[in-house]
């Protein structure tokens, strides 16, 4: 099963993709992991060896902001690296140039579109 | 042929001497008839030289004088000359007398001629002594007079400037207070302008406030809409399963719709939270110290400054710091006002480390860090920044209103100048600045716990 890590600072975050994804869980389509950090998102990735396949990274978090973490991952994962989409409520084109410059998969802005992140995902993965 | 001398210089003297003093002591009314004396005189002892006319003249002479001598010592406005009418006073009776013992009995006259002449010798005696002694008088009298109307001529020069004087005082008067009004105006314009000032900056750091707010706000809100539009798939389900028998599927379904009310719950009171933030800042401070939580008031002007910054310059980013002590606990201050002081040097800081970050320098990662610490009877806050540093040049000026470094219409000056009031008078605090060049800059603030 291959894994998609979510990185967020807020917790509630993980309550509300297990009910969102709730039937792609249950049917085994999606599996989710979260990381509350760009920190802890760097340990999970180094404990579960290229376990996760997708990474969804917040932007804007406190210590390690989600543009380093997606640096770092392009730099050390390179093949396969795994996928990263950054989510960001600053809707602006600097931080989306600069995730694509660091070779980000797609840029996504809060608040999030769970339908069309659904197809995302599921085409993705396929 | 002898001329009678003696009676005209009498006449002379008495009228010159009248008309001298009626003069001085304005007797207009006598200037005429003295005048005609004089004349008179002169026509008397004219027509006595040109007809020879001596023995009948001579007593016309006496007429004269004694009418002028009784004159003279009846009026009261001629007192004063009394003594000096009385000098030739033995003068005419003598001489009348010797007349009229030359005529009455010759025998007689002749007999006793030289007592006659002794008698006469001693009024011209008598004369000149009284003359000489009046003259000094006189003199000193004139002197005293002189005096006088000088005296009275300065009172007179003294009051004209004394009016004069009052004048003028009465002019600078109505001047100054027209000047008093008008400061007064000035002074209330002043006012009312000042407590603008102070709305604007509390309005300008409420911009600053703004999208910080807005980026918090946000967030709870994407959790309370996510999680609504998730029950309502949830009680479709519920339903689903409820109509097929399955109840502990059902309750399981359940069980979560509570969750998930709760975090909308718990998400809408933090937005609530922030608004109720945001409008206590912006409300006019009530000037009354409550029990505050001075750490969770740092905490929170920290994210809104930082975030305020990030929304306007996307680029934008500074590692926070902070570092609070649990053990201030509540402290009694004007929530409002400190927030205010505390949002403000965070601005500066973002500010400052922004502007060093321009530079490019290598390495260089901007810090803004917030410390508050417990001391025996105070709390110290410290907003500290990794930026340029104050330059030594305007290091005095900062905390004066309407300084600023930044560019026109980005800051009103009056910042640091209403926070240094806020900690100091509103709160008997101190707000201390230490700054390296180059290196950063440190606020020290220090709220007395007992105040």
């Amino acid at each position: 099963m291959e894994k998609i890590l979510v990185v967020d600072d807020e917790r509630d975050i993980q309550a509300l993709f297990e009910q969102r994804f709730r039937k792609e869980i249950k049917n085994g389509e999606l599996e989710f992991v979260f990381a509350f950090s760009g920190e802890e998102a760097i340990t999970y990735m180094k404990d579960h060896d290229q376990e996760a396949v997708l990474i969804l990274s917040d932007i804007n978090m406190p210590g390690m902001s989600g543009l380093e973490l997606l640096r770092r991952i392009k730099e050390k994962y390179e093949v396969p690296p795994p996928l990263v989409m950054m989510i960001t409520a600053y809707g602006d084109t600097e931080n989306y140039s600069l995730a694509m410059q660091l070779g980000a998969d797609d840029f996504l802005t809060k608040p999030v579109d769970f339908t069309a992140l659904k197809e995302k995902l599921k085409a993705k993965l396929v | 042929m002898p001329l009678s001398f003696a009676p005209l210089v009498v006449s002379l003297v008495l009228a010159d001497k009248i008309r001298k003093y009626a003069r001085v002591n304005s007797l207009q009314q006598w200037e005429k008839p003295l005048k005609y004396a004089l004349v008179f005189s002169v026509f008397l002892i004219s027509t006595e030289a040109v007809l020879s006319a001596y023995s009948i003249t001579k007593w016309i002479w006496h007429v004269y004088l004694i009418a002028m001598i009784a004159f003279s010592l009846k009026q009261k406005e001629l007192r004063t000359l009394r003594m000096f009418v009385l000098a030739f006073v033995p003068f005419e009776i003598v001489s009348l007398i010797t007349d009229l013992a030359e005529v009455i009995n010759v025998d007689f006259f002749s007999a006793n001629e030289t007592y006659f002449k002794n008698a006469m010798s001693l009024t011209y005696i008598w004369m000149v002594a009284i003359l000489f002694s009046q003259n000094r008088q006189f003199k000193v009298a004139e002197k005293e007079r002189i005096k006088r109307q000088q005296e009275d001529e300065l009172n007179k020069a003294i009051a004209i400037r004394k009016v004069e004087l009052e004048g003028l005082v009465a002019e600078r008067t109505a001047e100054l207070t027209l000047q008093k009004e008008e400061l007064e105006l000035t002074l209330d314009e002043l006012r009312s302008t000042q407590s603008q000032l102070i709305q604007a900056e509390k309005m300008a750091s409420l911009g600053e406030l703004t999208a910080g707010i807005a980026h918090e706000i946000q967030n709870p809100l994407n959790f309370v809409n996510n999680f609504s539009e998730v029950s309502k798939e949830l009680l479709d389900e519920m339903m689903a399963e409820l109509d097929k028998g399955n109840s502990n599927d059902a309750k399981e379904i359940a069980s979560d719709i509570i969750q998930n009310l709760e975090k909308i719950n718990h998400h809408g009171k933090r937005a609530d939270a922030i608004v109720k933030g945001m409008l206590q800042h912006s409300r006019s401070s009530s000037g009354q110290k409550e029990p505050t939580d001075v750490n969770a008031l740092a905490d929170e002007f920290l994210r809104l400054a930082y975030h305020g910054l990030r929304a306007k310059d996307k680029s934008f980013n500074a590692t926070l710091k902070t570092d609070l002590d649990a053990n201030i606990g509540i402290i009694k201050v004007i929530p409002q006002d400190i927030g205010r002081v505390i949002l403000n040097l965070l601005t500066n800081a973002f500010y400052a480390v922004n502007e060093k970050k321009k530079l490019n320098i290598a390495g260089y990662e901007p810090l803004v860090s917030i410390r508050t610490k417990r001391q025996e009877n105070k709390v110290e806050i410290d907003v500290s920044d990794n930026g340029n540093g104050i330059p030594q040049k305007v290091i005095d000026k900062i905390f004066q209103p309407f300084f600023t470094t930044k560019p026109t219409g980005e800051g009103t000056g009056l910042g640091l100048s209403l926070s240094y009031d806020i900690i100091v008078k509103g709160h008997s605090g101190e707000l201390r600045v230490e700054t390296h060049e180059g290196e950063g800059t440190v606020f020290h603030i220090k709220l007395p716990i007992n105040a």
